[in-house]
Parts: structure tokens; sequence; C-alpha cells
């Protein structure tokens, strides 16, 4: 797992230029080459935005709720597992708003509201609001454990929304349309399949890359939060005994609470 | 299991009874959540007569986060919640025990509201059995989920803000599924009432489950 969540610099760097490239070249299919629909004209064009985004808000809750079912089960209890939720949770989170916000705009073009109290809208409004809950829950745990355990609740549930607000449209009876690539046959051909397609593709690449960057900042924080205070010693000490303290503890130990106006700054000289 | 669910309902009863929190500010404050949805609909009476049960579960949802609040910071105060932990209780049994003591503050208090809707806004009662079965079981779903979400949240500094943040959404289904069953008891709507019982039972099932499963854990780890 850590080869996948934690790749060498230069694969990411290739993965943020495949997401961009991909993400251009679904603009230009979307705005170009992709005919306006018979029904809906040019608004037809929010297909190739609105169901990928919505897409990967579920897949970033599907993400955090498998993570968090790794993580309650003992024989495989890992912090990685907790990381791996929390960065899913957040990337969701993202789509989540984004989804509201496409749909709010073609709901306006196809219905002419930018919001109405279908099942499907409101299930994914209810989702966004839990995943906010779920991040503002870790926000106020502070021991990593507890943290890890309360957020896998909150996941599972969030995971049971998800398969709800999936199956709304089978389940109520909504304005919302239903599934948008029924397999085996598709209701889209052509060039708004095709470009469809990319965009699908193109939100893959970013959501994998927003999900790999923020593993790694969680990474860094719970690393910040075990190293810092063994770090803010070491600077103390080094200052006590008037030697200069090696210029990664000066950069990395936090200022004492309150003091930080009153110090001056601590010179480290150049290597 | 049920003795040491008697024991701790017993226990919150009791407490509620002397200090009277539940009677002298929840109640009250239902009242004037009602009054105030009164006064923002006044205008058009039509609508708060059409709006009425779902104004009431808002209500019963504003008011259940007290009653929630309240019972876990009787728990807080002077390390209670260390000797429930150490005491041999079963956390299953604690967790009925919290959650039916709450549950039986909000039938109290949704006969209250019910009341007030009826002088209120001029609703007209009928379906009783659907209305009382409805209420029942939401009554279920709310004081279950409102415990084990409570109970989450009950070791954090930012508690009294975190607990509305969620459990507002967990219990939005409740309140919508409520609220339509009521609709339909009342001949508000042409739905099938006992359609959105069913959809409340699966919610308060689940809740329920999942806080009789979670809550001994929940008490180690918060």
């Amino acid at each position: 797992m850590r080869s996948v969540l934690a790749p060498p610099r230069r694969l990411t760097r290739a993965l943020g230029w495949s997401a961009l490239a991909a993400l251009a070249l679904n603009t230009w299919w979307g705005l170009w080459l992709s005919p306006p629909d018979v029904v809906q004209g040019q608004f037809v064009r929010m297909l190739y935005v609105h169901p990928a985004v919505a897409t990967m808000c579920y897949a970033g809750f599907g993400l955090c709720a498998l993570a968090s079912v790794a993580w309650l089960l003992p024989r495989l209890r890992s912090p990685r597992w907790d990381r791996l939720a929390v960065a899913g949770a957040e990337v969701g989170a993202v789509f989540c708003a984004a989804t509201l916000i496409t749909g709010s705009i073609w709901g306006r073009a196809s219905w002419g509201v930018w919001w109405t109290w279908d099942a499907r809208l409101t299930l994914t409004a209810i989702l966004f609001a839990l995943s906010l809950g779920y991040l503002a829950l870790r926000r106020a745990v502070s021991n990593p454990q507890s943290r890890a355990f309360v957020s896998s609740l909150v996941a599972l549930l969030m995971a049971l929304t998800v398969v709800v607000d999936h199956y709304a449209t089978d389940w109520f009876v909504t304005l919302h349309q239903g599934e948008t690539l029924p397999v085996p046959s598709p209701t889209v051909h052509g060039w708004q399949l095709a470009t469809m397609l990319v965009s699908f593709f193109a939100f893959a690449l970013v959501f994998a890359w927003l999900v790999v960057h923020r593993y790694r900042l969680e990474a860094l924080e719970e690393r910040y939060d075990s190293e810092a205070f063994t770090l803010a010693l070491q600077a103390r000490r080094s200052e006590g005994e008037g030697v200069q303290p090696p210029p990664h503890v000066v950069k990395i130990a936090p200022e004492p609470a309150g003091q930080g106006q009153d110090r001056q700054p601590v010179e480290v000289p150049s290597r | 299991m049920w003795r040491d669910a008697l024991l701790v309902a017993g226990k919150d009863l009791r407490i509620e009874g002397r200090a009277k929190v539940a009677l002298n500010q929840v109640g009250p404050y239902a009242l004037v959540v009602l009054l105030l949805f009164g006064f923002a609909f006044d205008e058009d009476r039509p609508l708060l007569e059409n709006a009425a049960p779902g104004l009431f579960w808002v209500a019963v949802l504003f008011s259940g986060l007290l009653a929630v609040q309240r019972s876990f910071s009787l728990e807080s105060s002077d390390g209670a919640v260390d000797g429930l932990r150490l005491s041999r209780l079963d956390p299953a049994g604690v967790f009925l025990g919290k959650a039916a003591a709450v549950a039986l503050q909000l039938v109290v208090l949704e006969i209250l509201l019910t009341l007030g809707i009826v002088v209120l806004f001029h609703t007209e009662l009928s379906g009783a059995a659907l209305l009382a079965v409805s209420g029942v079981v939401s009554t279920v779903g709310v004081a279950t989920a409102g415990v084990a979400y409570a109970a989450l949240s009950m070791g954090l500094r930012v508690r009294e803000t975190l607990l509305p943040l969620l459990l507002a959404p967990v219990l939005a289904p409740i309140v919508l599924a409520a609220t339509e069953a009521w609709r339909s008891a009342l001949h508000l709507s042409t739905d099938d009432g006992w359609r959105w019982l069913v959809l409340l039972g699966c919610f308060a099932a689940v809740y329920l489950a999942g806080g009789v499963l979670s809550f001994g854990s929940l008490m180690e780890e918060t």
C-alpha cells in the first residue's frame, strides 16, 4: 500500500500533469467537438462535468468507508488506513460541494429552479453536511486512536447515505434523472458518450492526485505532532547551552504559546 | 442488560424529576420555537396549517438536541462518567437506559407540542394510530441516534457546537419521514403514510443497533 499511496514525486507530478491534460481534453471535446443536444441544447455540456464529479464524490466517501472498516478490523489496524480515510473524506467533500453546485446550475437550466426538494438532491445535501461533521469531528479529537475510532463510525454512516443516495432515483419518485450510463445500453452515443468517458477519466485522475497529496499531508501532520515537542525541547536546550540548534530543529520547532512576538528570531547560519 | 437499562433510565429520570430542567426549560423552549414559526408564517395561514407537521418535527429535533445534551452533561460533571465506566453495568444497557430516559422526555414534549400545533396552528387531529406509531418510532430514532452521538462527542471541548452539526444531518431522514407520515395521517397529503413508517422503522433500527453495538467502545475511547 505504501508504494501506491506514497509514490515517488516524479510519478505524482506525472499524475498531476496527466490530470491537467485530461481536463483540457475534456474541456475541448465538451465545449467544441460535442454537438448540442436536441432537447437540452447547450446545457447538455453539464453532462461532461456533473456525473463525473458526483461519481468522484461517491468514490471519496466509499474510499473513506473502506479505509475505516480496515482500521476497525484489529488484524488490519494501521495509521495508514486512518490517513487514507481522511484523504477520501476530504476529497469526497470537495467533490460533493462541486456536485451540489454543478447540479444546481444544471437544475436551473433544466427545471427552472436552483434547488428542489427532490430525494436525490436532499440526500446529497445531507451527505455534504455529514462530511462537514466528519471533518469537524476529526479536528476536535486530539488523541489519534480515539479520532480514528469515532471518525470510522461516522464514516460508516456516510457510506450508508451514499448507498441510499445512489439508489434514491430507483426507490423514490424523483425529478432527478436515473442512471446516466446504464450498462450495457447507454442512453448517450457518439461524441457525447466519448466526451463523457473522457470526463470520468479526467476527474478520476484529479481525484487520485488529490488523495495522494492529502494522504502525504496527513502523514506530515502526524509527524509534526509526534516530533514537534521533542524538537522544541531540543531547540530550547540548545539555547540554554548557548549552542546553535541544527537548522531543521529551528525550522520545525514551534514557538512557545504567547511568547512568539517577544522573541527574536534565531539566526540560522547558511550551510 | 435490561436490568441495567432500567437502572440507568430510572437514575436519569429521577435526576430530571428533581432538577426539572426538561419541564422548566426544554418544554417552554419548544413552545417558543412553535410561536416563532407562527410569527414567521402568520400572514400565510393556509401555509402554516399545511406545514404544521414539519414545523412540529423541527421543534422536536431542536428540543431533542437539548435533551440529549442535558443527558450527557449530567455525566460530564464531577467525573460521573468515570463512575459509569468503572461500574460493571453492561454498556448496551447504559445506552438503552439513557436512550429510554431521553425518549420518555421527548414523548412528554411531543404531547405538549401536539397541543401547541392544535391551538396555535389550528391543526385538526386525525389518523390517531399512524400519528401515535410514527411518533413513537421517530422518538426512538431521535433518542438512540442522539445518545450515540452525544457519547461520541462527550469528552470534547467543542461538544456543544459539534453535536448539533453531527446530529442534525443524521436526524434529517427521521424528520423527513416522520413529517410525511404525519402529513398523511392529518390528510394533508395523498401519500401512503404507512410506507413512510417503514422507512422510519429502518432508520430507527439502524440507529438502535449501531448504538447498542458501539456504545461500549465509545465510552472507552472518548
